[in-house]
């Protein structure tokens, strides 16, 4: 074998030699191959760029040895070392007279150099004569380079001589002319507007390469306007058609197919031109067809073509006979085994449902394949896919399997990409409250530094705002309980600041609300939060950065935008106070919170300090004053600023009353050198060149007191520092600025701006058919027996199902047995619309049966808890009363049952579920809840937790859909708390996804 | 169009690269490296196809094959296909192989041929990319 080796090395050698290296060349490369680390290389190239340096300033160099010095130095800055030395022989080298040197000389520019480089004018001049040159190669070796070199400022200096290549006689160099124009054009569009109709002259040139060369800058052109190709629709579907029936020489073949890169480019343009437009589609369709039928999908590039058409019939007006052979396709590379192939089906079908969303319903079990691949690029391409599927129905699903798989990956770009997108799906399908706030909890903890600011306020807002309903009580538990949860969360370690300061404001302000907290508990959270930040060096830097310059130049904007975590506290810590001052409670100031305000009082952030400060000053205040400056669950509050400062009315009049002279506005004045004017004086005097040398004016007596006026009533008086009106001041003459004064201030450091922030959040109840339908198939399943409640209690029974099923794994395999057996047998009629699912059915089986087993409760329990249910054998569940295919495919049954569009052709036995003419997925989970009780001691947490949820849905609000809002936070704490991730692994999966 | 060709070693040696929009040399690199991590990350069967967006940019994908110890790398925009990307790559190992026909055998060989490949590999990609 070593032998062989060392042969092959000489033949590869020799044949290397044989392009006209020399051995030292092949020395080098060899060295550089079997170099053991990164220095050792560094040091050849550096020996090597010495060398080279030596040789090519060396005048006597033959040329020849000149080229392969430079193909040398083309190596080491491949290798990534500077050779910026022997860019200008390379440039020396491209007026060679010799074409294998002229053109290793442009190849080496254009790899060293690019259009900006200085270098570059030395070449343009040769490029110029190069193009005017007798011998076409040397013309094709110009216009390559002239691809690569020539920029916005070269190009007229070409220009005109590249038009005119357009129509040489070989074609080679046409082919070569067109592309120079085309990378022209995508370098400065404007400079060669004028010459674009070239291309379409270009485009009937009667060799096909040239024509497939001018189908590019054709693209580009159509994509930026369509609407004025549209005339080359007909020429398109002509060329189209002569590939696809071979009239192209066979040279153009590849692997049997006729010209597949001319097919797929054409393709792509006419899915441009026909998109929206039905006559331009309607010439399309038939080419479209013959190359469906004649499509090859042995090989990559015939699947390739019929891929593209799949993207240009769901791009142009739709036609049902294509879409169909489309659809097909496409659930052929579902199918296929190649991961490239599904990439390309999951892309196809992403694009199908944008005109038909049944047809993802064929491939529910393809896509969840996808989803749980472990291809990462397949795995992204199907959550593109879920994200251009989700629904109302099935958002949980989708938004809870894209944050499990956020929390998982590392890269920062597609973390804040699926990050944005969960929130925006949230934001657009929730289906309520609660479940909006556990998702951006999720979101937060996981992705919080990734996610726009402004998505954390929008949450706030909700939190404070409630759902907008008269209801109060609804908004005060949800907030205690989101309360609840974030003092859950708030001692995990490294939370992302953003979610921090949502912890911190929401406990703040709602922390003790409802009397279930003592406020020092929460101050001493408050307090751990601050210190750990405290303690963070980089929260400090950046704090000392940021906080001089932005605090005094842009107040506001630092305020609603930059606010770091330790002030986001301090103010929580300031509120509760206040709350509990304003309640007439006695504040005993904890020993760590007392630690924390003198440490931030010598803060260097002047924010910080302030705020510390204000809270020393509001200690110090009597009930009633702090009641007016932090009103309790004011937050939403609008702040009104009275700009004519009418409050200092009372003060003003009693300082003119008390020999005041009253002010006089700016304008007025005269013969008093206003602050406002004294610049442009001053400028003016110096603009007069000459030095002054009379006295100075004697100055106005008045003039003091009236800007002492002017500072207090005119705000808006340019460099007069505002003062503020009497904050720090303990005078009861001006209490009555306090409330406004205060709450400008206080506000204003604790409030956000919630104006201007993006007003997304819709939908506030869950759309109201899905839960009277699944209230009337739940009373169809169960035969009427649950009445109570309706349609509330139902949802309400549905979601904690849903939940506790989740958290505790697998233990409801009885039910769900059950529950199949009951839908199997339901729908056992249109078992036949799936004849091809056999080899779904394999992977069903085991799919549905692995909750059995990992639940360990063998069928035998179930069959003994109901006995009247059919034998345990999953595939053989079909009940007795349905007369046909007793030994139908049970997944397909279960398919065409969840999916609500394909229940409709359901000719069914029973009588209950013809009535519901959804079955929804909902209904399901309560028929759990609904057997959980009755299935006895196996569960009874699901039991309990059921039967707590349906009193509590008595009580709690009827039109809300969710369960308790505590028992929907909770749920999301104590899932957290174990450390369980709740898992989405079993059949429900795809019907919440496709349902 | 076809922005980038690279052709890496598993050691995370350029052997080959080649960028249709310019990029200075002190990138490359960098490029190189990102592109060997993401590729190095990749376990066999999977799909050939890796979305590049954060490295190269909105949109772009990255066609890539494996073949003994090296990587061949074609990044790309939206304007062409992923599979016919695939084909090319195949195409131009074929080409490549012809060309030192004899020694096909030798993994390692095939890399060593490889090295030189810069200029014929280049006129090889010119005339399908403007």
């Amino acid at each position: 074998m070593e032998q062989l080796r060392t042969i092959g090395r000489e033949l590869a050698m020799g044949s290397q030699g044989g392009w006209g290296q020399s051995k030292e060349f092949l020395d080098l490369v060899k060295s550089i191959g079997e170099a053991r680390s990164k220095a050792e290389e560094d040091r050849i190239i550096a020996r090597e760029l010495e060398h080279l340096k030596r040789r090519l300033a060396d005048p006597d160099v033959p040329r020849r040895k000149m080229k392969e010095l430079l193909l040398r130095l083309v190596y080491a800055e491949m290798l990534g070392h500077d050779a910026s030395f022997g860019h200008i022989h390379a440039v020396k080298m491209t007026h060679d007279e010799s074409l294998p040197l002229k053109r290793t000389g442009y190849l080496a520019v254009a790899l060293f150099i690019d259009e900006r480089h200085d270098l570059v004018i030395l070449v343009v001049n040769t490029i110029q004569k190069d193009l005017r040159s007798d011998n076409y190669l040397v013309v094709c070796a110009a216009l390559t380079a002239a691809c690569r070199l020539i920029g916005e400022e070269a190009m007229p200096a070409v220009l005109p001589q590249v038009v005119e290549l357009l129509a040489h006689p070989k074609e080679a160099v046409r082919k070569k002319a067109v592309m120079a124009l085309h990378r022209f054009y995508q370098r400065s569009p404007s400079s060669v507007s004028h010459l674009v109709s070239n291309f379409r002259k270009r485009l009937c040139d009667n060799d096909p390469g040239v024509m497939g060369a001018t189908l590019c800058p054709l693209y580009d052109l159509i994509l930026e306007d369509p609407s004025s190709y549209k005339d080359l629709v007909v020429s398109f579907v002509n060329i189209l058609k002569q590939v696809a029936e071979r009239r192209l020489p066979t040279s153009y073949d590849y692997h049997q197919m006729p010209a597949p890169f001319i097919q797929i480019k054409l393709l792509k343009i006419l899915a441009v031109l026909g998109s929206g437009d039905k006559q331009a589609s309607g010439h399309m369709y038939t080419v479209l067809g013959d190359i469906f039928r004649k499509g090859d999908t042995t090989s990559n590039i015939g699947n390739a073509i019929l891929y593209e058409c799949i993207c240009c019939i769901s791009s142009i007006f739709p036609n049902p006979k294509m879409l169909e052979a489309a659809a097909e396709t496409t659930s052929k590379f579902l199918k296929s085994d190649s991961h490239n192939l599904k990439y390309m089906g999951i892309d196809a079908l992403g694009r199908l449902i944008k005109i038909n969303p049944d047809i993802a319903e064929e491939h529910q079990l393809a896509v969840i394949d996808c989803l749980e691949d472990p291809d990462d690029t397949l795995k992204r391409k199907t959550f593109e896919l879920l994200y251009k599927m989700t629904k109302s129905t099935n958002v949980e699903v989708i938004v809870d399997r894209m944050i499990e798989y956020m929390i998982n990956i590392t890269d920062h770009h597609y973390k804040t990409e699926i990050a944005s997108r969960c929130v925006e799906l949230a934001e657009q399908f929730a289906p309520s409250n609660q479940w909006f706030i556990q998702t951006m909890n999720k979101v937060f903890e996981h992705a919080g530094d990734l996610v726009n600011i402004k998505v954390a306020h929008n949450l706030m807002r909700l939190i404070a705002e409630g759902f907008g309903e008269d209801d109060e009580g609804a908004d005060s538990q949800l907030r205690s309980s989101a309360v609840d949860s974030y003092l859950r969360i708030v001692g995990e370690p490294k939370l992302p600041s953003s979610f921090l300061q949502i912890i911190c404001w929401v406990l703040g302000e709602y922390g003790t609300a409802d009397g279930r907290y003592s406020a020092s508990y929460i101050i001493g959270k408050l307090c751990d939060v601050a210190e750990a930040h405290l303690t963070d060096d980089t929260v400090k830097v950046c704090s000392h950065i940021l906080a001089p310059i932005s605090f005094v130049t842009y107040f506001g904007l630092f305020l609603s935008c930059v606010l770091y975590t330790e002030a986001y506290a301090i103010s929580a810590i300031l509120k509760i106070i206040a709350f509990e001052i304003a309640r007439g409670r006695k504040i005993d100031m904890l020993p760590e919170c007392q630690t924390l305000v003198d440490e931030l009082s010598a803060s260097h952030s002047t924010d910080l300090q302030q705020r510390a400060y204000e809270l020393q000053a509001l200690l110090g205040l009597d009930k009633h004053a702090v009641e007016s400056v932090m009103p309790s669950d004011a937050s939403c509050e609008d702040i009104e600023v009275d700009r004519n400062l009418s409050f200092l009315n009372g003060f003003v009049q009693q300082a003119l009353e008390s020999g005041a002279s009253p002010y006089i506005p700016e304008s007025e004045r005269s013969g008093v050198i206003s602050v406002g004017s004294y610049r442009s004086q001053e400028q003016h005097e110096t603009s007069a060149h000459a030095l002054r040398f009379e006295a100075y004016e004697l100055p106005k007596a008045s003039l003091p007191v009236a800007t002492a006026q002017a500072s207090m009533s005119m705000p808006t008086t340019d460099l007069v520092p505002v003062s503020e009106p009497g904050y720090y001041k303990e005078d009861h003459q001006t209490s009555r600025s306090q409330p406004s004064g205060d709450s400008l201030s206080g506000e204003f450091g604790v409030k956000l701006r919630l104006d201007g922030v993006q007003k997304k959040w819709g939908r506030p109840t869950y759309s109201s058919s899905t839960p009277s339908s699944s209230t009337s198939s739940q009373q169809a399943t169960n035969g009427g027996s649950h009445s109570d409640g309706g349609g509330s209690t139902s949802s309400h029974t549905r979601e904690s199902s849903y939940g506790s099923k989740r958290q505790q794994g697998t233990e409801v395999s009885a039910e769900k047995q059950k529950l199949a057996a009951s839908l199997f047998g339901s729908s056992a009629a249109k078992a036949d619309r799936k004849a091809q699912a056999s080899r779904k059915t394999a992977k069903e089986s085991p799919l549905s049966e692995k909750a059995t087993v990992t639940n360990a409760t063998p069928p035998p329990i179930k069959e003994q808890l109901t006995p009247a249910a059919p034998p345990p054998d999953l595939l053989d569940l079909g009940e007795p009363v349905s007369s046909s295919a007793p030994s139908a495919d049970p997944f397909s049954q279960l398919e065409g049952l969840l999916g609500p569009a394909s229940a409709t052709p359901v000719v069914s036995e029973t009588p209950a579920t013809v009535s519901s003419q959804t079955p929804d997925l909902m209904s399901i989970f309560s028929d759990d809840v609904q057997t959980g009780p009755s299935s006895g001691s196996t569960e009874p947490t699901l039991g309990d937790s059921s039967l707590k949820n349906s009193q509590k849905g008595a009580t709690a609000v009827a039109s809300k859909k969710g369960p308790s809002l505590q028992d929907a936070l909770q749920k999301d704490a104590t899932a957290r708390q174990v450390g369980v991730t709740p898992t989405g692994n079993n059949p429900n999966l795809f019907k919440d996804l496709l349902g | 169009m076809i922005q980038a060709v690279m052709v890496i070693s598993t050691q995370a040696k350029p052997r080959l690269l080649k960028f249709y929009n310019f990029q200075p040399p002190e990138k490359h690199q960098d490029l190189v490296r990102s592109v060997f991590q993401l590729l190095s990350a990749r376990p066999d069967s999977v799909s050939n196809f890796v979305e590049v967006d954060a490295i190269f940019g909105q949109g772009t994908k990255m066609v890539y094959k494996h073949l003994a110890t090296l990587y061949f790398v074609f990044v790309f925009d939206s304007s062409e296909n992923e599979l016919a990307m695939l084909d090319l790559i195949q195409d131009e190992t074929h080409f490549i192989n012809s060309n030192s026909s004899l020694f096909t055998v030798f993994v390692e060989t095939l890399d060593r041929c490889f090295k030189n490949v810069c200029e014929l590999d280049v006129v090889f990609n010119f005339n399908k990319v403007p």
